[in-house]
Formats: C-alpha cells, sequence, structure tokens
C-alpha cells in the first residue's frame, strides 16, 4: 500500500504564465528546495473579450516560450508533475497546441528523456450548446445576466469552458509528467494537485486559492515572483520564494479578497471554500499558515461556468487635443456637432461611436464624481465601430475631423478649434463583448473537456 | 470635528476586476484601530458609496467587512463589461481615486 503523504509542496512562479516574465532569481530559490509539483495559470478573463473573440495571445510568444522552459526543465531535472491551466491566455483549442508545441520545442531543445504529456480542451462548440438549449437545458447567467438567449448565443463567436479540477486530476490518474489544461479555474490547477495525493478539499482548495496569483499574496507588492505553498492534512502554509518578500498574515488574509467579490466564498464547478472562519498566523518570518477553511460540496450537481465573446465590428481610433478654453467648456457641444456630421453620413446604418474624454472623466466615466472640468486641456479618443473596416474608418474620421470643424458662435480661433497628432485615425483591434458569463448545468464535470494523451520522445509524439 | 483623508488612514486602496460584469473595491488598514475607526465612522457604507459614485445602490453587488485582513470590501455591477467598445478601463483598476480624500472623523 501506497503511505499517505503527510505535506505536499507546490510552486507558483506566476500569477499569469507569459503576461509578464517570470522572475528567475525566486524562481531557482524555490526550484532548490525540490518542491512537489510545478503549477501555474496561465490566462484571464481581466484581458477583455477581444483575444477569446479573434483566438489570439496578449502574451508573446517569447514569454510564453521563457516561463514554460523554467517550469518545465525544473520539473523534468525533478521527475514531478508540472501543470498549466488557461493556455496562452485565453485557455482556447489553438492555445493549448501552441503551448503543445512549445513543450515539443524545449524537449527536442534540452534533449529530454521522454514523458507523458496529457492535454485537455476547453472549447464549446456552438452548436452543441444550441443543441443542448434546444433540449431544454438552461443556461443561466451570472453577476444578474439573464438566462442565455439563442440571440445571444448566435452573436457569439467563440466559447469556453471553466474546467475544475477533474480534468486535472484525471491527467494526473493517466500518469501525466505535464498537463497542459485549456481554460481553467486558476484555483483549480493546484487544488487538483493535492487531492490528487490525498490531501482534504477545504485545504487544498484553500491552497489553489491562495498560491493562483504568485507573489501577489505577499509583501512588499512585486509580481511575477515565486511563492511555495504547502498542504497538510491540517493545514495551509504559504513562503514567499524572494529574498526581500514575505508572506504575512495581512498578505495573505488580503490576498483572499483579491479580484473577487466576495473575500468569504469562492465557487468551483463542484462546490464553494468557505472562507468565513479561516484563522491566520505568522508561522516564520515569510510564512503564513492558515487553518479553518471549510469547502462545501454543490447540493444541486455540478455546473460548469462559460466564457463566450462575440464580434461587435471593425474599429479605428482617433485622437484629438483640444486646448481653446471656449471650446474646453462647451465640449459636449462640440462633440455633438462631430457626432451629427458622423450621423447625417450614416443615418440609418450601424455603427456606434464613443468619445472618452481624458481631462474630464475619460478613466471613470458615468462613475467620475468630479463633474466640472479641471484641466486647461483635453484629449478626446474617439472610438468608432462599424460592419466593415471603411466604415468603422470613416466614422472614426468624421467623428474626429469634425472636432475641428466644430460650429460654437463664439469661438476665436476660426483656424480649427483641434490639434492632431497625426492627420488621421489608428487601426485598433475590432470590437468584441462578453456574450456570456453563465453557467451550464452537466452530469458528468469531464464531458466538457476532452482529453488528448502523448509521449513526448525527443521533441516527438510517440505511442 | 477634525477629520482626515481615507488615504491617510489606509494601507491599500484598490480597485480590480471581478470577472467580466464587476469591479471590486477594497480598503485594507494596517493599524486595526484605523481599521475599526473608518467602520465606525458610517463614512463607508452602501449608501456612502452610492452616493460617491453617482449610481443606485442595487448596482453594488456586495458590501462587507473583513476583519481578517481588517478590511473593508464593496463591488459595483459595470455600466457593461469589461473591454466591450466604450469601455475604459478594461482592468478596472482606476476606479478607486475617489475613495482616497473621503473625510473620516477622527475625535
Amino acid at each position: 500500500m501506497v503511505r499517505r503523504k503527510e505535506t505536499l509542496r507546490i510552486l507558483c512562479p506566476n500569477g499569469h504564465l507569459g503576461f509578464a516574465p517570470t522572475k528567475e532569481e525566486s524562481f531557482w530559490i524555490g526550484a532548490e528546495t525540490r518542491p512537489d509539483y510545478y503549477c501555474c495559470d496561465s490566462g484571464s478573463d481581466d484581458i477583455g473579450p477581444v483575444p477569446l473573440g479573434t483566438d489570439t495571445s496578449v502574451s508573446p510568444y517569447d514569454w510564453q516560450l521563457h516561463d514554460l522552459e523554467l517550469m518545465l526543465l525544473a520539473a523534468r531535472r525533478q521527475g514531478v508533475p508540472m501543470m498549466i491551466g488557461s493556455a496562452g491566455d485565453t485557455g482556447t483549442n489553438s492555445r493549448v497546441e501552441r503551448y503543445i508545441e512549445i513543450i515539443r520545442k524545449l524537449a527536442r531543445k534540452h534533449r529530454l528523456k521522454a514523458f507523458k504529456l496529457v492535454a485537455f480542451y476547453s472549447e464549446l462548440d456552438k452548436a452543441e450548446l444550441r443543441r443542448r438549449m434546444e433540449s431544454g437545458v438552461v443556461v443561466a447567467g451570472l453577476d444578474n445576466r439573464p438566462a442565455l438567449t439563442r440571440q445571444e448565443l448566435e452573436a457569439t463567436e467563440r466559447i469556453v469552458a471553466m474546467a475544475g479540477v477533474h480534468p486535472f486530476m484525471k491527467a494526473l490518474a493517466l500518469g501525466a509528467d505535464v498537463v497542459i489544461g485549456g481554460r481553467s479555474s486558476d484555483a483549480a490547477i493546484f487544488a487538483a494537485a493535492a487531492l490528487h495525493e490525498g490531501f482534504p478539499e477545504e485545504h487544498a482548495y484553500y491552497l489553489g486559492k491562495v498560491l493562483e496569483c504568485a507573489s501577489f499574496c505577499a509583501e512588499p507588492y512585486m509580481a511575477k515572483e515565486t511563492v511555495i505553498g504547502t498542504v497538510t492534512h491540517r493545514d495551509v502554509t504559504v513562503t514567499a520564494m524572494h529574498p526581500a518578500q514575505r508572506c504575512t498574515v495581512a498578505s495573505v488574509a488580503g490576498h483572499a479578497m483579491y479580484e473577487r467579490s466576495n473575500a468569504f466564498y469562492e465557487h468551483f464547478a463542484g462546490g464553494t471554500l468557505d472562507m468565513t472562519g479561516c484563522r491566520y498566523e505568522q508561522v516564520d518570518e515569510k510564512s503564513t499558515r492558515v487553518t479553518g477553511q471549510r469547502f462545501l460540496a454543490s447540493a444541486d450537481g455540478i455546473r460548469v461556468k462559460l466564457e463566450g465573446s462575440g464580434r461587435v465590428g471593425e474599429r479605428f481610433i482617433g485622437i484629438v487635443g483640444i486646448r481653446d478654453p471656449y471650446s474646453i467648456r462647451h465640449i459636449d457641444q462640440v462633440i455633438g456637432w462631430a457626432r451629427s456630421q458622423v450621423e447625417e453620413r450614416f443615418a440609418g446604418r450601424p455603427y456606434e461611436l464613443y468619445y472618452h474624454v481624458y481631462g474630464r472623466n475619460g478613466v471613470m466615466g458615468e462613475l467620475e464624481p468630479v463633474r466640472e472640468i479641471r484641466s486647461h486641456e483635453l484629449c478626446l479618443v474617439v472610438e468608432g465601430v462599424a460592419p466593415t473596416a471603411e466604415m468603422a474608418e470613416e466614422v472614426t474620421l468624421i467623428g474626429s475631423r469634425q472636432i475641428f470643424y466644430a460650429r460654437l458662435p463664439e469661438v476665436k480661433g476660426t483656424a480649427g478649434t483641434a490639434a492632431f497628432v497625426i492627420d488621421g485615425v489608428l487601426p485598433a483591434p475590432p470590437a468584441y463583448r462578453w456574450t456570456l458569463n453563465h453557467v451550464l448545468p452537466v452530469a458528468d464535470p469531464l464531458e466538457l473537456f476532452p482529453i488528448r494523451e502523448m509521449v513526448i520522445r525527443d521533441g516527438e509524439e510517440g505511442a | 470635528m477634525r477629520t482626515v483623508k481615507l488615504v491617510d488612514l489606509a494601507k491599500t486602496i484598490r480597485s480590480k476586476n471581478a470577472g467580466t460584469d464587476k469591479i471590486t473595491f477594497d480598503i485594507i488598514f494596517r493599524e486595526k484601530e484605523n481599521y475599526e475607526r473608518v467602520k465606525q465612522s458610517g463614512v463607508l457604507t452602501r449608501a456612502r458609496v452610492a452616493e460617491l459614485f453617482h449610481i443606485p445602490e442595487e448596482r453594488i453587488s456586495d458590501f462587507h467587512e473583513f476583519d481578517p485582513a481588517l478590511a473593508i470590501k464593496f463591488t459595483l455591477y459595470r455600466s457593461r463589461p469589461s473591454g466591450s467598445p466604450g469601455e475604459s478601463d478594461i482592468f478596472g483598476c482606476q476606479q478607486y481615486p475617489p475613495l482616497l480624500d473621503l473625510e473620516v472623523p477622527v475625535e
């Protein structure tokens, strides 16, 4: 009989692999302690709907390769598993493929001994979701969104399902040395390792929760530094690896609420982590221990979160500076004039035109409490969206250039009331919007996540 | 009554996306007495936050005090999802500054 492990140590090098390069000093300090797993999340919905819609990464390939290389070399040297979730920022199928290719390339470059790679995919086919909806499944909305309608589904370009611990655990059960996951819950990557090794759910999930953003649970504030989490059958301890960072009661407790609407509960496919009763205790200079967490299995079956992005149109950006005080005082009329000129040209055709007025409320928009303009100059960022690039360019160009020609009764500067960095507009990434932030009930937590196994031998896929 | 600005009492004041549809705000204190002082002052409540940002209270999805971290936390629904056309703060990380100048009574 295999003796049960008393402790398990997981290294996390980066809160979003590839988004900014992993810092190497603290990584190697951590790797020298020979952790049991190397785990890292590589994606986020933070980056907006465009990358998912266009199926692209926002992280440069070289940074992804750099970060994967560190983890792969350290993990293979020790012969311990390495697991990545939400490959390539979005966790779509093409991003999983990209990461598999990088792993192959690195195996070849470093002549690594054969190892087993298990990947899983998170994209959900629109036709499949349509079929489920037609059979009566309700795709409930999160955060006050209504249930998914056929119309919103049809407006969607691409959908990913958010994996919980299940496909990671399946991959480990298959004997994976390297796991490359599609879109997944950040914390699930770490929790799956701990669950696979037989640790209690409450500690496994808390371990994931605290490790997912790497050094953001330590102080002082530094990103992309390594931390190590240790789980036992009684508690979770997290330790900063950077020489100048410490995991303190304040930093660890503070991290529990980071990027979450609620500091007490975190929902996963299959249950909820309850942090209401958490107790935090400094155990040495760089480490804090946490006890008192609970895990509540969902009573009503497993629901998987879905993210979807839908195309709105092509987009251009114009940049306009205004210094004339009279125009600044009457900025709404100036913008009104430019809007009227766009409408005159494109009345009845679909377009969107936005003015971000920096110097007034360009950052906060309607949430800005400062209502009067206190600046002597303004910058307008003009955002035009339309079905075709030609039309989007023209919408944005009229919307920008007509600021120059604004007709105000008492303006002194009759040779133009706008300053341009360039006399033109800039192509921008197409406009997308989040169409799905919903949950889908499933019978089997693996059913949305097809698994693929392979042996990487001399960088090639073998049997 | 003497007042002190929130920025001078708190260690961290930040905002950040909480998923695609919400922005969450954290006000974290180093000293317990400052945390308790702000908690008891009534300066940070659902009603005061709604007033500050000119939004109806229904836009506030969560509001709570989190003793283990000496923190006050609240979350707002966005007017449109992050990164939509017309939206100007994709990470939601520049929505906290109005909190800095809140005057907290200290007598």
